[in-house]
C-alpha cells in the first residue's frame, strides 16, 4: 500500500494546484460560455444555451478577429522560422565567438512582451521613430509613416515586433538539431560529390523534419494564443485592424464586461487550436 | 595564400551575417538604453538627433524619484520571488516521483503536464479573475503568486525531472539503507548534487514571473501593481514621456537579461532537448 502510494505523494501538490488554477478554471470558463454573466450583476446569471456562442458566430467582429488570427499566425511564424533556420545554419558553422554570438541572439527572447511593445512603438512612431527617419534618410520610404496609427500598417508594425521575439526561439532549436546531424552523413556526401545544395536539400532538410515539425507546432500555439503584445502597441486598433481572435475575447469581457460572452470566444479558440493540432499529429502519424 | 582566401571566405560567408544578425538581435534593445540616458530635448526634437551629445541619468532619478515606479520594481521582486518558492516546492517533488518511481499513468501524466500550456491564457483568465473576485483574492500578491507559480510547472517538472535522471538512483537506495526515509533522501541527498539545475529552473520561474503582464493587469494592478502593468500605465498616459518609459524599460530588462544570460547554457539546453525528443 505504501509502495503504491508514495510517488502520489510527490506528486499530489502540484496536481492540486494545478487542478485549482488550471482545470477549475477551464470547466469554469464552459460554466460560463452557456451563461449570461455581466460582472457587475453577479447574483443574476441565467443560463443561455448556446446563445453565447450563437451571438459569437453571428457576429461580424467575429471573422475579422479570426481572419485577422490566421494573417498575424502565418505571418508571424514564417517571418520567425525564416530568420531563425538562417541564424541557425549560421550559428552552426565553426568560428572564434560562436557560443557569444549564440547567447546574444537569444536576448530578445528573454524580454517582457510590454518591453517589446514599448521599444518598437518607440522606434515606429511617426515624429521621433528611428526606423523613419533612418528609412527616409537612406531612402526606402518617401515620407514617415504612422505605422500603428494607418489601418494598412498597423498589422505589420505589430508583426515586425513578434518576428523579433520569437526568431532566437527558432534559431536555437534549430540549431540544436543541426547539431543531432551526424558529421559522417556530409563527409559521405561529399565524397559521392553532392554540392552544398544537395546536401541541404538530402541531409539537413529530412534531417531536421523532427525538429522543424515539434518547433512549428509548439510556436503555432503560442503566437496564437498571444495577446498581450498586440495589447500593448494597437490595443487591436485602429479600429479592429490587429484585433486577434483571443484579443477579441479579452476585449469583450474586460472592456465590455460580457463574461459570458467573451468565454465563449475563448472556447472556440481552444477547439479551433485543438482541431489544428489534432490534424497536424494525425497527418503526421499517415505519412 | 590559400590560408587568406579561407579566412575571407569565413569573414564574409559567415562572420559579417552573423554580426548582422546579432545587431538585429540587439540594437532595438540598445536603442531603449541609449534612449534613457539621453535628454529629453534631444528625444523629441524632430528631425530628431540620431548620435546623442549629451548622456544623463535624469529620467532614471526623476522614475525612481517622481512616480511610484520603485514600489512596482518591491511588488514585482516579491512576486517573482514567491513564485520561485512556490513553483519549486510543487515541482522538485513532482520531478522526483517522475524521474524515481515507475507507477501507472505516469507517462500519460508527463504528457498531460506539456498539454495544459496549449490553453488559451484567456481561457484561463477570465474564470480567474470571477473566482478570484468572488474569495477577495483579487490585487493580492497571493493571487499572482499562485497564477504566476503554476504556469511555470509544466516545462519546470518537464526539465528537473531529466536533471534528476542524470543522478544514479544507488545514491538514494544507500541512504535509504542508512534509514533516511524518501524526503530526506531527496532533500539530503538528491537535492544538493541538482543544485545548477534547480538554480537554472529557479531563474527560468522568476524571469518568466517578472515578465508577466495579462495575470499582473486583471488579477492585480491597484495596490499590488508589478511593472510590466506599471510601463503600460505610462504608455497609456495622453502625453507619453518617452525618457521616463525608456529608463523603466531598461531598469526593468536588466535584471532579467543578466540572469538569463548567467543561466542560458543551461536553459536553452534543456529547452531545445524538449523540442529535439519532441
Amino acid at each position: 500500500m505504501r509502495r503504491w502510494a508514495t510517488p502520489w505523494l510527490f506528486l499530489a501538490p502540484a496536481l492540486l494546484v494545478t487542478a485549482l488554477i488550471v482545470l477549475l478554471p477551464v470547466l469554469n470558463a464552459l460554466w460560463l460560455s452557456l451563461h449570461d454573466v455581466v460582472l457587475f450583476r453577479p447574483r443574476l446569471r441565467p443560463f443561455t444555451g448556446l446563445a453565447n456562442y450563437v451571438l459569437a458566430l453571428t457576429d461580424p467582429v467575429f471573422w475579422e478577429s479570426l481572419r485577422h488570427s490566421l494573417v498575424w499566425v502565418v505571418s508571424a511564424v514564417s517571418l520567425q522560422f525564416t530568420l531563425g533556420f538562417t541564424g541557425a545554419l549560421l550559428l552552426n558553422r565553426a568560428f572564434a565567438w560562436r557560443s557569444i554570438a549564440r547567447a546574444l541572439i537569444v536576448v530578445p527572447w528573454a524580454l517582457p512582451s510590454v518591453i517589446i511593445g514599448l521599444i518598437w512603438t518607440w522606434m515606429l512612431d511617426f515624429n521621433l521613430g528611428v526606423l523613419n527617419v533612418l528609412g527616409v534618410r537612406l531612402g526606402l520610404l518617401s515620407a514617415s509613416i504612422p505605422w500603428l496609427a494607418q489601418l494598412d500598417t498597423a498589422m505589420a508594425g505589430v508583426l515586425l515586433a513578434i518576428a523579433w521575439q520569437g526568431f532566437p526561439f527558432f534559431a536555437i532549436t534549430l540549431l540544436a538539431g543541426l547539431q543531432a546531424i551526424p558529421d559522417e552523413h556530409y563527409e559521405a556526401a561529399e565524397i559521392d560529390g553532392a554540392g552544398i545544395f544537395q546536401q541541404f536539400w538530402h541531409i539537413t532538410v529530412p534531417g531536421l523534419a523532427e525538429v522543424i515539425v515539434t518547433s512549428l507546432l509548439l510556436r503555432m500555439i503560442w503566437v496564437a494564443n498571444s495577446l498581450d503584445l498586440i495589447l500593448v502597441m494597437t490595443g487591436g486598433g485602429p479600429g479592429t485592424a490587429t484585433q486577434t481572435l483571443p484579443l477579441h475575447a479579452f476585449l469583450t469581457a474586460w472592456s465590455g464586461g460580457n463574461y459570458g460572452q467573451g468565454a465563449a470566444l475563448a472556447v472556440i479558440l481552444t477547439l479551433l487550436l485543438l482541431g489544428v493540432v489534432v490534424l497536424m499529429l494525425w497527418r503526421r502519424r499517415e505519412t | 595564400m590559400r590560408q587568406r582566401r579561407g579566412r575571407l571566405r569565413l569573414l564574409f560567408g559567415t562572420e559579417l551575417p552573423v554580426a548582422a544578425m546579432v545587431a538585429f538581435a540587439l540594437l532595438p534593445w540598445l536603442w531603449m538604453m541609449l534612449s534613457s540616458i539621453r535628454p529629453e530635448r534631444e528625444l523629441t526634437t524632430t528631425p530628431i538627433i540620431l548620435w546623442p551629445q549629451t548622456l544623463t541619468l535624469v529620467h532614471h532619478i526623476d522614475l525612481l524619484r517622481r512616480t511610484s515606479f520603485g514600489a512596482s520594481l518591491r511588488d514585482s521582486l516579491i512576486v517573482a520571488t514567491g513564485a520561485v518558492a512556490l513553483g519549486l516546492a510543487l515541482a522538485v517533488p513532482a520531478a522526483y516521483a517522475f524521474s524515481r518511481f515507475r507507477f501507472r499513468g505516469r507517462q500519460y501524466l508527463r504528457a498531460q503536464f506539456l498539454v495544459i500550456n496549449m490553453f488559451p491564457v484567456v481561457m484561463l483568465i477570465l474564470p480567474l479573475f470571477i473566482l478570484m473576485r468572488q474569495y477577495g483574492l483579487l490585487d493580492t500578491y497571493f493571487a499572482l503568486i499562485i497564477g504566476h507559480g503554476t504556469f511555470t510547472l509544466p516545462f519546470s517538472i518537464w526539465l528537473l525531472t531529466s536533471y534528476f535522471e542524470g543522478i544514479p538512483q544507488e545514491l538514494d537506495q544507500a541512504a535509504m539503507i542508512d534509514g533516511a526515509t524518501r524526503m530526506q533522501a531527496l532533500v539530503k541527498v538528491v537535492l544538493p548534487l541538482a543544485i545548477p539545475g534547480v538554480v537554472a529552473v529557479g531563474i527560468y520561474m522568476f524571469i518568466a514571473s517578472w515578465n508577466e503582464y495579462l495575470f499582473a493587469l486583471m488579477l492585480a494592478g491597484r495596490e499590488v501593481r508589478t511593472v510590466t502593468v506599471a510601463l503600460q500605465l505610462f504608455i497609456g498616459e495622453n502625453q507619453i514621456q518617452w525618457g521616463l518609459l525608456m529608463a523603466g524599460g531598461t531598469l526593468v530588462s536588466l535584471p532579467a537579461t543578466f540572469l538569463f544570460l548567467f543561466a542560458q547554457r543551461r536553459l536553452v539546453g534543456g529547452l531545445t532537448g524538449g523540442a529535439v525528443k519532441g
